[in-house]
């Protein structure tokens, strides 16, 4: 059977990937949730929280640049990849819920958590600056997280195996996006060259926290560092970038993100994110 | 915004289509950048598996104005039709 209209081959296909407003469904539904043998449930729960929440808050960032992009095709590329997050999002915080038996959702997650029980890098919370500052925000994050993900393809947990499965092929695409643009904008005008360093010098004390081990951890972060490392001088090389040489922004007695210790931008963001949420609880539409 | 990026015309065959359809168009800087923007614009929906994409200036198109000498000529030749045949089943795509 041939489509002429690419457009046509929706109509045959059933619309349960759709979500339409509230009260859609547990996107684990029908999932065999329970916990591997051997695995510490809460353990678990915690670092599915971890990479959920990095996701979401870079989600949220992602999702400012709607209306604020400087190209409509870019803005939409942007979205997309925010939609990939939130997706993403969804799926960890819902493992979350699962694994510790608690059967919290996620948007009781989402929503109901403040400040210091979000468990994202600081990374994820950066918020405003210009186009610079964001490519240069994506690049650090999806080059990180492609190579912890790929990591997780083989977890014990065969729930959050297949969300890492799913999120390789995504995230793939977002550090290609955002490298070309790296490339583009340091390889490109004098402004545009400054721009990107700019991005890059502000971003850059973000960095160090991304690759620190923490105990609750499944794959130790600090592994993941001459992944990052190899890739990002490629980048930077095509670039011709060069690498900042800033120190990491201390964390409050050594807590930073991972332990709840956030920078003041995400009281902002949570506001935003969970106001609707809480002055109408249990509301649909 | 004016900006000065090049048009580029988009196509997409589709996951059960045979050939690639012309979907729309988009702005671009180069040719990487048209392919990353028509992936983000048109097959979000999970459309398409393949993607083309050329610079508007480089279709030669036929001129509206030329219409009548281009076209009009085989509007009356029925017998290019292959229509007096009878089409084997297993023969597919016709």
């Amino acid at each position: 059977m041939s489509f002429d209209n690419v457009y046509e081959s929706l109509t045959e296909e059933n619309d349960a990937r759709w979500a339409f407003g509230t009260g859609f469904e547990d996107p684990l539904s029908g999932v065999d949730t329970s916990v591997p043998s051997g695995m510490d449930g809460d353990r678990l729960a915690a670092y599915c929280l971890m990479l959920g929440d990095d996701a979401l808050i870079f989600s949220h960032r992602l999702q400012e640049w709607c209306t604020n992009a400087p190209e409509l095709e870019d803005e939409v590329a942007i979205a997309n990849i925010g939609l990939d997050l939130l997706g993403q999002a969804r799926l960890l915080l819902a493992r979350a819920g699962k694994a510790d038996g608690s059967g919290r959702s996620e948007d009781s997650y989402a929503f109901f958590r403040s400040e210091h029980e979000f468990r994202h890098v600081r990374l994820a919370e950066l918020g405003g600056g210009h186009f610079g500052h964001l490519i240069a925000r994506l690049v650090v994050f999806s080059t990180w997280r492609l190579a912890l993900l790929q990591r997780l393809v083989s977890s014990a947990d065969p729930v959050l195996a297949a969300i890492a499965d799913k999120g390789v092929k995504e995230v793939a695409y977002h550090r290609d996006y955002a490298a070309q643009w790296l490339v583009r904008l340091g390889d490109g005008t004098a402004l545009s060259r400054e721009r990107m360093q700019e991005g890059l010098d502000a971003v850059w004390p973000f960095v160090g926290e991304l690759f620190r081990t923490h105990p609750v951890e499944l794959v130790d972060a600090a592994t993941l560092r001459p992944e990052f490392d190899e890739i990002l001088d490629q980048a930077l090389a095509a670039a011709t970038l060069t690498r900042p040489e800033l120190g990491e922004l201390a964390g409050v007695s050594g807590r930073t993100g991972r332990d709840g210790v956030h920078t003041e931008q995400l009281g902002f963001l949570l506001a935003e994110l969970q106001s609707v949420a809480r002055a109408m609880p249990d509301s649909t539409w | 915004m004016k900006h000065d990026w090049p048009l580029y015309e988009v196509f997409v065959r589709g996951k059960r289509g045979l050939n690639h359809v012309h979907v729309g168009s988009l702005h671009a800087a180069d040719d990487e950048m048209a392919l990353h923007h028509a992936r983000d614009l048109y097959t979000r929906r999970n459309e398409g598996v393949s993607i083309w994409v050329v610079r508007a200036s480089d279709i030669t198109a036929a001129s509206p104005d030329e219409k009548d000498p281009f076209f009009a000529p085989s509007g009356d030749k029925v017998y290019r039709h292959p229509t007096f045949y009878d089409i084997p089943e297993e023969v597919p795509h016709i």
